[in-house]
């Protein structure tokens, strides 16, 4: 097949979202399933054509495919904008993860969002949702992959404020939007000193300045900076954290696409994308590693306390997302990128796991559920698997991912391994505390909105989650034999059997699981068997508790002193003193209230007139002096 | 010589204004008036179109000049005219008199607009800016509410006060120069072999005094603050035909004048053109963050409608800075100036219909517009994304060809301020998209509009998406107009 094909892999979601939204929705609203049909279909044939692409680029020279490019525009004198693919190792793997996951997540909200009357809109932003995120995977320049960037962070302020009548959706959309953007600031920046330094936007041209040394020193470092900023905004690492836990107020399957395989995704992506400008710089990627390792810890300590199993698993998505920039920073793109491979399946079904739930009971809060292992057997079983693979207990996909980013982080900095650690044990106490509050004990009557005895979802919210548990214990083995870390371009490979047993050969994959053993250890001590009250250990550690429990203030710190007291108390209300009193009177502000019912002409008269006349005398007074003394 | 022939747009759309206004006389049905108008405007395009792509003449003793960087210009101000007129035909159809002089009013300031682009010395460029100023004076008090009355005496004697400081400043450049024609003035600045700013403090003052003049304008701050007062107050669609028309008459006359006429020696085009960057970072940031506490949309736009003048101002400090055969900062800006006319006519179009039927600018009233009038809604939600500057509108496309000119010729700094600015207008542009799409609607009521409203947005918000997707032919046609230029 020729290689023009792998257009369509990102188009086909494009033109679901154009027949959804400009046919369906105006005029079949009234047969809501056709859109999911049609989005489903979309990315199926995404999907196929994703796993042909793996194939080519697995038997290419190279591993890398030469796709037609367009050129898109062409200023003369200046620049020519391709509109071009890059299809090699990375592309494809993100290219498999992004479609299978939101395949199995379109698949699993025709039962979650079924009677909402906004399923073909829905089903529209997931496509353009999806869409966004093969293109940015598949971009070849910065600008395009800028742009796509850009769409990826609207749909998810569309997605995450889809129920926009509740004001916390309205207002974590808002947030999500806000925070990335402080982010995409530096990431733009980035990208124009790099087309100030070297005149191109092409990702490949770039990779070769950098390996020549021709960009290097100063430059690079700010480079790689100011791209790690964007990708600390989209990945949620510290301090731009406080977005994701809130963009939970979206449906449950958005959540779920966005922390396993697209939003959060990209950030990481972008820097294992833009891996060559960092790791000439070693400041660049100390500060990757010390971000993630720091966010890994910091975002794991909240998830410990919280009581609402989705920003649990927020909390955890940020956790991971630091462990993947660790292992980016510390070890190198196959070693991050692996872990964001595994962690796409078991996240994405915890999320629709915690979405089954919320369907029974009518709640997200762990502490009215209970006893669902009965009523929900298979959501129990895969939510279970889903955890045991995130704890990192062998010989699941969560295992083989972090028991290299440990090895890694152990190599370059110890303090890092030391935090990473300390996580696995947090990861492991925190998921099990969810299950055994929510899947053991008795069924403690579930939300407001719960309708008698909770039950299993319907075998379409199930199937994706099946095949999603699967590929939670398999997709690790992957890497096994070092088959991933090869096609990524490093390593060597050895044989199954000898990669899946020897590796217990060694001391650290025992000093990981013997941690996270005490974490579910410790969690089962608390509330499954009871024998510490979780009170006596909540007030023991009382001052933490606190800590945790109220995110360590970064909301309040942001919100109110920051954005309430600075900006607009002091800054806005400075500019608005200034716009009412100061040079711009409005048209019925002081004329209106000295001059009521006086004639035009009279008001004009109020001297406003002339204070106008006078700042362009003193504008032309203030031009000439700044000529006099710096021309 | 008097090359009558190259004149015949011009001639045709006064004829059309006269014609027009004795029309309004005679018929009963003032629809016509609409229809007479157009035809005379597509006339007009008609002509303009036939004669691009030619080489460059000058009609009028070299008083105009008829190069394509003037019928760039031309075609620009014809097509907003037509969309105003488009636009404006529910609004007025309300008025019991004057309908025909509203019409007639809006094709004389198109005429001297177009004059504006084609001028090539310095008396003619006078009484084609006094043309289109008049004009304007008018239109902006038409509603003659007392709101409408104090915009336009307002705009009329603030008008007065920077034409007289123009007038001082070509006075100035005239007794400096001995010359009104602008490659004549060139060339006797280059003669006199000056050597740095302080030791021709005449003719820098009258430059200054000029800039101050076209400054006003085009919303340059600090000659901007007839902005949101005269935007508020005047009828909505002059308001639109304000922001884009007028404003971009400005910047013609300005990079004719300043490239022609002040383009050489180096130093000389160096110090203006650092000036215009200078004040191009104030007018920006000032306007990004005064429109972000406004609570009416037109006086937003208004305060939005300085930043954008910023934003342009971003390309004539690229043209000061370039040598004189690159074209980017020339081009960049004309691709700007289309598809910034483009994306605040579709704005204020939306916003005439949907104030028409809620008699009020306030944001708040905006509330669930999404349900009231999702097409309205979701157009004037791209015209404000573009003027955000995102993909895929045209403002995306603009705004990267206008400041990848300028990091090109070292003004990197004053892109990082602009990008940084550019952020800061996400805000206030997309609290109205949200008090749009997901505010609670005040009642049920469907917005209405007319058929050549409609058709109007639709033209306009088509051609947002296509300069923002396929923005190819409009940056060649940027490029041709750029590069033909008469002195």
């Amino acid at each position: 097949m020729p290689y023009q094909l792998v257009w369509l892999i990102f188009l086909l979601p494009f033109f679901s979202f154009i027949i959804v939204s400009l046919f369906f929705r105006p005029f079949l609203n009234h047969k809501p399933k056709l859109g999911g049909y049609i989005t489903i279909a979309s990315l199926t044939a995404s999907l196929g054509l994703s796993i042909w692409a793996l194939m080519e680029v697995m038997a290419a020279p190279g591993h890398s495919l030469p796709v037609p490019d367009i050129n898109w525009v062409i200023i003369e004198g200046g620049i020519t904008i391709h509109l071009g693919l890059i299809v090699d190792s990375l592309t494809v793997v993100m290219l498999i993860v992004v479609s299978l996951v939101s395949l199995m997540v379109q698949i699993y909200s025709q039962g979650y969002m079924k009677g909402d009357p906004g399923y073909h809109r829905y089903f529209a932003f997931m496509s353009l949702f999806t869409g966004s995120m093969l293109a940015l995977v598949l971009a070849d320049n910065l600008l395009f992959l800028y742009v796509f960037w850009e769409m990826v962070g609207l749909c998810s302020y569309l997605l995450i404020g889809f129920w926009f009548h509740r004001p916390a959706a309205a207002n974590a959309a808002k947030k999500a939007f806000i925070v990335t953007r402080l982010g995409d600031f530096g990431f733009l920046a980035a990208i124009l000193l790099l087309y100030y330094n070297t005149g191109t936007f092409d990702i490949a041209e770039l990779h070769s300045l950098a390996i020549a040394g021709a960009l290097a020193g100063t430059t690079l470092t700010w480079v790689a900076i100011g791209i790690f900023a964007g990708a600390v905004g989209k990945s949620a690492q510290f301090p731009l954290h406080t977005w994701l836990p809130d963009a939970m107020e979206g449906p449950t399957p958005v959540s779920a696409l966005i922390h396993a395989a697209t939003m959060v995704a990209a950030g990481v992506f972008l820097v294992a994308r833009c891996y060559p400008l960092f790791s000439h710089s070693v400041e660049a990627l100390t500060t990757v590693a010390v971000i993630g390792g720091f966010t890994a810890i910091f975002a794991a300590t909240m998830g410990l306390v919280m009581t609402d199993i989705k920003r649990v698993l927020a909390y955890s998505t940020i956790s991971q997302l630091g462990y993947m920039m660790l292992g980016l920073g510390a070890g190198g793109i196959a070693i991050g990128i692996f872990h964001l491979f595994n962690h796409a399946f078991f996240k994405a079904l915890l999320f629709l796991g915690a979405g089954s739930v919320n369907h029974a009971t009518g709640t997200f809060d762990i502490r009215e559920m209970g006893g669902l292992r009965k009523f929900m057997p298979w959501t129990y079983a895969t939510f279970v698997i889903a955890s045991l693979s995130i704890a990192g207990i062998w010989p699941l996909a969560g295992f083989w991912s972090k028991d290299e980013i440990l090895a890694a982080s152990l190599q370059s900095q110890p303090i890092l391994f030391y935090l990473a650690m300390l996580t696995v044990f947090m990861t492991a106490f925190y998921m099990f505390r969810v299950v055994f509050l929510t899947f053991g004990g008795e069924y403690r009557g579930g939300g407001s909105e719960a309708h008698g005895k909770p039950h299993e979802s319907p075998s379409v919210m199930v199937m994706p989650m099946v095949v999603l548990a699967i590929l939670a214990v398999v997709s690790g083995f992957w890497n096994v034999t070092g088959g991933f870390g090869q096609f990524m371009g490093h390593g060597e490979t050895h044989s199954f059997a000898q990669g899946f047993f020897g590796i217990l050969a060694h001391p650290l994959p025992w000093m990981s699981l013997i941690t996270a053993g005490l974490g579910i250890l410790f969690a089962y001590a608390i509330y499954s068997a009871k024998w510490l009250s979780a009170e006596r250990v909540g007030s023991m550690f009382k001052p933490l508790y606190t800590l945790f429990y109220r995110k360590y203030w970064f909301d309040e710190l942001y919100e109110d002193v920051f954005v309430g007291k600075v900006l607009v108390g002091g800054f806005f209300a400075g500019l608005q003193g200034f716009d009412t009193y100061g040079v711009d009177g409005a048209v019925n502000g002081v004329a209106n209230a000295t001059m009521a019912g006086g004639r035009a002409i009279r008001r004009a008269h109020t001297g406003q007139l002339q204070l106008y006349g006078l700042f362009i005398g003193i504008g032309i007074l203030a031009i000439i002096l700044c000529l006099y003394f710096f021309g | 010589m008097l090359n009558l022939e190259l004149f015949i747009p011009e001639l045709t759309l006064a004829a059309t204004a006269i014609v027009v206004i004795l029309l309004d006389l005679i018929i009963p049905r003032k629809g016509w008036l609409v229809v007479v108008s157009l035809a005379g405007v597509v006339v007009a395009a008609g002509f303009t179109i036939a004669m691009w792509g030619g080489s460059s003449q000058a009609i009028f003793n070299n008083m105009l000049a008829v190069d394509n960087f003037a019928l760039f210009f031309k075609l620009l101000f014809l097509a907003i005219a037509a969309l105003v007129i488009l636009a404006s035909t529910d609004y007025v159809s309300k008025f019991a008199r004057f309908q025909g002089e509203y019409y007639a009013l809006v094709l004389l300031s198109a005429l001297g607009m177009m004059l504006m682009a084609a001028t090539t010395e310095l008396i003619s460029i006078y009484i084609a800016l006094e043309l289109t100023s008049i004009s304007l004076y008018v239109l902006v008090g038409f509603l003659k509410d007392p709101k409408s009355t104090e915009a336009s005496l307002k705009y009329l004697l603030l008008g007065a006060i920077a034409s007289a400081v123009l007038l001082f400043g070509m006075a100035l450049v005239f007794g400096f120069t001995g010359k009104t024609q602008l490659g004549e003035i060139a060339q006797a600045i280059q003669a006199l072999s000056l050597t740095g700013v302080l030791a021709s403090p005449g003719l820098i003052l009258g430059i200054v005094l000029m800039i101050a003049g076209f400054g006003f304008k085009i919303a340059a701050i600090p000659f901007h603050m007839w902005v949101p007062d005269v935007y508020e107050g005047a009828p909505t669609p002059i308001t639109a035909y304000l922001s884009v028309a007028s404003k971009a008459a400005g910047f013609a006359i300005i990079l004719r004048v300043f490239y022609s006429a002040f383009g050489l020696p180096q130093w000389l085009s160096l110090d203006w053109g650092m000036l215009f960057a200078v004040l191009a970072a104030i007018g920006m940031t000032l306007g990004n963050v005064i429109a972000i506490p406004q609570t009416n949309i037109k006086r937003m736009l208004g305060y939005s409608s300085i930043a954008q003048a910023g934003y342009l101002m971003v390309g004539l400090a690229t043209v000061g800075i370039a040598s004189a055969t690159d074209i980017v900062g020339r081009s960049s800006l004309l691709f700007f100036l289309a598809s910034y006319a483009l994306t605040n006519l579709g704005a204020f179009i939306a916003i005439i219909a949907i104030s028409n039927k809620l008699d009020s600018d306030l944001i708040k009233d905006y509330s669930g517009m999404g349900k009231r009038a999702p097409l309205l809604a979701l157009a004037l939600t791209l015209c404000l994304i573009s003027l955000i500057g995102m993909p895929p509108a045209a403002g995306f496309m603009a705004k990267f060809y206008i400041f990848s000119g300028a990091v090109q010729h070292g003004l990197l700094w004053l892109v990082i301020i602009a990008v940084i600015n550019s952020v800061i207008s996400a805000y206030y542009y997309l609290r109205v998209v949200k008090v749009m799409w997901l505010g609670e609607p005040a009642s049920g009521e469907k917005v209405p509009s007319s058929g050549a409203l409609r058709f109007a947005l639709s033209i306009s918000c088509l051609g947002v998406l296509l300069l923002g997707i396929i923005p190819g032919f409009v940056m060649k046609l940027a490029e041709v107009a750029a590069k033909m230029f008469v002195f």
